[in-house]
């Protein structure tokens, strides 16, 4: 599942600022060189099954970010007591207590947006970017620095998010964030199908990824 | 019977789990370079599923719904633990993946060599909850669950396999240098989904 590249060694030391250098990179790099999704290749799942409009996309995001942030701040501040032969199970008893909470959170306040994510919440659980930066990061760094690298993570999932979304909702439904973009310009558009199926999704981030790879040069031999 | 094999058909080939709902994508682009290897991880995730499904059918119908515990007297009758579904769901997938792994560990130990790291991770597939979830939505009874959740198993293993067979050619294939690798298998795969597209509406 991870390709994960190499962890920033964390070597804490005394009274290091909020945000140094190294804890800044946390957040920056997952937007980029260490995308989850495009470069580690995790949480693709509800990456495309949830981005045929704008809004759940960004509820998703949101919700991803908040259960990432939060459960790595909680494994990492139990890293040293959790025996390792049980870990998933823990980790996964920890992440499914934060989905459970963002999704009464879901149904309470935003209950049509929740209907339509129907299963994805749950599936958050799943997603192997809250399980894989709780393997590669949290269980080995301290809580500051797992909290921003759940941010950090959950804002480059939601940036691609947002761009298969913004593609998908434009061109394939006319509209952003149900705004009917085309007719308020008095242009008639018929949205293109293809890029509400399943595979408009696939060959969108097939595409992201070729044109990210094209500019910063980063390289897979077969 | 006919409605068996009507959900059997629906959860390979129209409701895949790759093709059409995008579940298990993880480890399906990770593991899909060698055919071999692919059947070995499908295997074991049909395995998975066939299993946990029904057990989670018993669990969400004879403990979870409201109402569901009168069969432990009147008093439990008005008690709902509907919020604890996915703790539940998460534990039952997870406790079973550990016993497969024990299994596969003691009757194949090539296959365990091979499979390493992804055997403990089918219990964070999302396939797997994702079955378990899409079964509590549909009214499906126990015999149904079952075939839905070897159905979807089925399917999954199916597209593994596929792209796995399709990876393998790739290599004499010139590609262009940034498309390589994750690319070029996302548009793979986006053109096999739209290739099972073609099963749609179909039914007996």
């Amino acid at each position: 599942m991870s390709t994960a590249t190499a962890e920033v060694d964390m070597v804490e030391k005394k009274a290091e600022p909020l945000f140094s250098k190294k804890n800044k990179k946390l957040i920056t790099n997952p937007l980029d060189i260490d995308n989850p999704i495009t470069v580690q290749i995790l949480g693709v799942c509800s990456a495309l099954a949830v981005t045929t409009q704008m809004k759940p996309a960004f509820v998703m995001s949101i919700g991803l970010m908040v259960v990432t942030a939060s459960s790595n701040v909680v494994i990492s501040m139990m890293r040293n007591s959790i025996p390792s032969r049980i870990r998933i199970i823990v980790q996964l008893a920890i992440v499914s207590l934060w989905v459970i909470l963002v999704d009464q959170i879901l149904k309470a306040y935003v209950y049509d947006v929740s209907k339509q994510l129907s299963v994805f919440v749950g599936l958050i659980i799943t997603n192997c970017i809250v399980m894989g930066r709780l393997e590669a990061f949290a269980m080995g760094n301290k809580p500051w620095p797992s909290f921003l690298d759940g941010i950090g993570n959950g804002l480059g999932y939601g940036i691609i998010l947002m761009m298969v979304a913004f593609v998908r909702e434009l061109f394939g439904g006319g509209s952003l964030f149900g705004f009917k973009v085309f007719e308020s310009m008095g242009v008639h558009y018929t949205g293109n199908g293809l890029l509400l199926l399943p595979a408009g999704a696939c060959i969108l981030v097939g595409i992201i990824i070729w044109v990210q790879r094209t500019l910063n040069g980063h390289r897979e031999t077969h | 019977m006919e409605n068996l094999v009507n959900i059997g058909i629906r959860s390979i080939f129209i409701d895949n789990m790759i093709f059409a709902y995008f579940l298990g994508m993880c480890s399906f682009l990770a593991i899909s370079k060698k055919v071999k290897t692919a059947i070995g991880l499908g295997v074991a995730v049909v395995f998975v599923i066939g299993i946990t499904v029904p057990i989670n059918w018993l669990i969400q119908n004879r403990v979870l719904v409201p109402g569901s515990l009168a069969w432990l007297g009147d008093d439990f009758k008005n008690i709902d633990l509907g919020f604890l579904q996915f703790i539940i769901f998460i534990s039952v997938i997870a406790a079973i993946t550990q016993l497969t792994e024990m299994a596969v560990e003691k009757f194949s130990p090539a296959l365990y060599g091979t499979l390493g790291i992804f055997l403990p991770l089918i219990a964070v597939n999302c396939s797997v909850l994702g079955a378990a979830l899409f079964m509590v939505g549909r009214p499906y009874n126990l015999t149904e669950a079952t075939v839905f959740g070897l159905g979807s198993g089925i399917g999954w293993m199916l597209a593994i396999v596929a792209l796995a067979g399709v990876r393998e050619k790739m290599k004499y294939s010139n590609v262009p240098a940034p498309l390589r690798g994750l690319g070029i298998t996302f548009i793979l795969v986006g053109l096999m989904s739209l290739g099972f597209l073609s099963f749609l509406g179909f039914s007996l």
